[in-house]
């Protein structure tokens, strides 16, 4: 979905269906903001300028929101998107080796994307399975116990032209 | 804040305070000066900075005089070794992360954190540097440029912006190290709702806002033989501008003035109140055929230029309720190179317009695309291409701007014998010099459509509701048994009210003044640094002065402009005034796509 293409009245019509629910209460722009993501995959700009107008919040100040939380996105993510858990139990069992191997395989930092739009790489807070550390999780899947050598052989799942 | 008083001591001396006073405030009343650097009194109270520590007797810790409450019998102390440390420590650490460049810096002398790191006795910068980014400049608006780098992230100008002026142009985005003040998506001042108005300049305690600096094409305009330079002073800039070389604010230094701008080169120099004469002449006659052909009301003054780039951006419907004549700025510099240049003979192309404003937006008019009236009127007369096109107003400085020239060329500006301006574009009124404060245009406004409409003098000339610093002043006038009511809004956060009940059909109002800046032109963004609520007040009375001192005081009454609408325009509202002197407006987005 090219959301730049996209139909100025759906884009309007999304916003007003995710913004009406929490018209009026307090803080909305945050849960405003992840329900964008949640279909979005990220927050795009013309988005922002809807629900700037939608909710009479100035556009500075979504900017402002957006950029203070690690979690929200300004560019549309990789396909693939692999987050590492850095909790207390997962960085002391070796997480950050997984996200230097990570970098190296994929060439890019975290919170990039490759160039090929296949991967996006994110360090995350704690993933809830401290006993399975270190962990990171592919999407939805979930691989635990990682060693740094594993690495390659986790992303090769998800490589072009591979079979699943 | 009630009623009820409460007693406590500061350093030793008893004081007592409404409940409710901050430490800050009631030290202020104890005649305790408590150095501070984020504060602004009603408009940024964040408490970011920690250079306003005081010591509560039995607290836990120092605190933050800006944001505590005075409290019954607390003991206070503002001097102790442990305060001094604290404060010291504050700006060494705010220094840590500042360029050490001083001496470059646009801000040398009104710099607050040079001063506090001074005055509470700093001697030198222990901590390093730590890694956070190093930030481009944003270069982006033709008024306003951004040193991330100079700031110390006191949010003074998100305030500002945001309240005063609700244009909500900048926020502070990221976090941590990173954090720093931006647009929306880091576009740059010049791609969003940025209104040019640099009332984040005013209150920037540091060079991390600065306007653009057009000296550098002043003086090479100075030192070329071939052009014929004119300057324009705009009202305000005569009430200020004595306080660049130390003089206090609300002196009146018009005839110096004048004569340091002949000492800089200028080859006339002209006066803003001319054209400010000629709006009148324009923007009355406009309101009196709007009242009579059932034109859109209420009518808007037209003459700020941060307010027009307001309206455009946030009131986009309300395009047809500004009056369609430009500012006295843009007017002046049509009518040299048109009326002026052939009146002497002078190719337009080599006759300079520079213009001292009290503004920053002023920069942001004279570059609008369609500012270039005179070029039109030439095109055909002298065979010019598209690509010949010049613009009306060739340089715009602001008053500080000019103050740095003066000096540069080491004139001695205090001493100086007072001269006059040149003719005729140098005559004006009293009506034209309170264009400078707000409700001045008004006033002005007011002053002479009666007197057309009626064809009676009109006897008390003040028209003291629409002046003072209110956020919106309000009056009623008859004209002939017409009674109409007029408004002046202070602000754009004060216009805003008004421009809501003009979209809701509510509006009560005739004719409204909106002025850009707080306190109008004389509280302007180009003015001297500091520009606060106390200076801004002496220079309103120093306008007010120097319009009662005016031998003519109402602009129709202006011989030169008489004489200009008899020799060029014919008569206000002309097909030539209308190519000249007006002009139009287009709605903008909220940013540049």
């Amino acid at each position: 979905m090219d959301i730049e293409k996209t139909d100025i009245e759906d884009i309007r019509r999304n916003v007003e269906e995710i913004c009406a629910p929490w018209e009026g209460r307090p803080g909305n722009l945050i849960m405003i903001l992840h329900q964008i993501q949640n279909r979005y995959s990220y927050v795009p700009r013309r988005i922002s300028f809807e629900v700037a107008k939608r909710l009479s919040i100035p556009l500075a100040r979504i900017y402002e929101v957006i950029t203070f939380y690690n979690y929200f996105k300004l560019e549309p993510p990789g396909k693939n998107i692999v987050s590492v858990c850095m909790g207390t139990a997962c960085y002391l069992k070796g997480a950050p080796s997984l996200v230097e191997r990570l970098g190296q395989e994929l060439g890019i930092k975290p919170g990039e994307s490759t160039r090929d739009k296949n991967f996006y790489l994110q360090v995350v807070r704690c993933l809830g399975c401290c006993g399975l550390a270190p962990v990171l999780t592919v999407g939805q899947k979930v691989y635990s116990n990682v060693r740094p050598e594993q690495v390659p052989g986790i992303l090769a799942e998800y490589r072009q032209g591979a079979v699943v | 804040m009630t009623d009820e008083l409460i007693t406590l001591k500061i350093d030793g001396k008893e004081v007592q305070v409404a409940e409710g006073t901050t430490l800050l405030k009631a030290c202020k009343q104890a005649g305790v000066d408590v150095p501070s650097l984020c504060y602004l009194d009603g408009i940024n109270e964040e408490a970011s900075c920690s250079v306003c520590m005081v010591e509560v007797k039995n607290a836990r810790t120092l605190v933050r005089s800006c944001v505590t409450k005075a409290t019954n019998g607390a003991e206070v102390s503002t001097n102790t070794e442990r305060v001094r440390r604290a404060r010291r420590i504050n700006v060494e650490l705010l220094l840590a992360n500042h360029p050490q460049d001083c001496f470059v810096c646009d801000r040398n002398e009104t710099c607050e954190l040079r001063r506090l790191a001074h005055n509470l006795g700093v001697r030198q910068v222990r901590f390093p540097k730590t890694s956070g980014p190093r930030w481009e400049l944003d270069t982006s608006s033709p008024s306003l440029v951004r040193d991330p780098n100079k700031c110390v992230l006191c949010r003074r100008c998100i305030s500002v912006c945001n309240r005063v002026q609700t244009v909500n142009a900048i926020d502070a985005t990221q976090r941590g190290r990173r954090t720093v003040v931006s647009t929306f998506m880091d576009m740059g001042l010049g791609s969003v709702s940025c209104v040019n108005c640099g009332q984040c300049l005013l209150v920037c305690p540091t060079g991390a806002i600065v306007e653009t600096n057009a000296t550098a094409g002043v003086w090479q305009a100075l030192s070329d033989p071939e052009k014929t330079v004119l300057v324009e002073v705009a009202p305000a800039v005569r009430a200020s501008i004595g306080e660049e070389f130390g003089l206090p604010p609300g002196t009146r230094v018009t005839g110096k003035m004048v004569a340091a701008l002949r000492k800089l080169g200028f080859n006339k120099v002209f006066d803003t109140q001319f054209t400010a004469d000629l709006t009148i002449m324009e923007e009355g006659h406009e309101l009196i055929e709007r009242l009579t052909h059932k034109g859109v009301l209420p009518m808007i003054t037209s003459c700020s230029p941060g307010w027009i780039k307001f309206a455009e951006h946030f009131y986009p419907r309300l395009m047809k309720n500004i009056s369609s004549c430009k500012s006295p700025q843009q007017m002046f510099g049509a009518v040299a190179k048109t009326y002026y240049a052939q009146k002497l003979g002078l190719d337009p192309r080599r006759v300079t317009v520079v213009s001292i404003m009290p503004c920053t937006a002023k920069k942001y008019e004279a570059k609008r695309p369609e500012m270039v009236a005179a070029f039109h009127f030439w095109k055909d007369k002298l065979h010019l291409k598209e690509s010949d096109v010049f613009p009306d107003v060739d340089y715009v400085l602001t008053t500080r701007e000019a103050a740095r020239m003066m000096k540069e060329a080491g004139i001695k500006f205090v001493d100086l014998p007072e001269e006059t301006f040149d003719s005729p574009l140098g005559m004006s009124t009293g009506a034209a010099v309170i264009f400078g404060a707000t409700g001045g245009v008004m006033e002005a406004a007011l002053r002479t459509a009666y007197e057309v409409v009626t064809k009676k003098k009109l006897e008390r000339l003040d028209f003291g509701d629409l002046r003072g610093l209110k956020g919106i002043k309000t009056t009623e006038v008859d004209l002939n048994g017409t009674k109409i009511k007029v408004a002046v809004a202070n602000s754009l956060g004060a216009a805003r009210k008004l421009l809501d009940e003009i979209e809701e059909g509510k509006s009560p109002y005739t004719f409204i003044e909106i002025m850009t800046c707080p306190g109008g032109c004389l509280g302007g963004g180009g003015q001297p640094i500091p520009t606060d609520t106390e200076v801004r007040e002496k220079r309103k009375m120093a306008i007010y002065e120097e319009d009662r001192n005016m031998p003519i005081r109402k602009s129709h009454e202006n011989p030169h402009v008489q004489q200009l609408y008899k020799e060029f325009f014919g008569e206000p509202l002309s097909d030539k005034a209308h190519h000249l002197l007006h002009t139009a407006y287009a709605a903008r987005p909220l940013y540049r796509r």
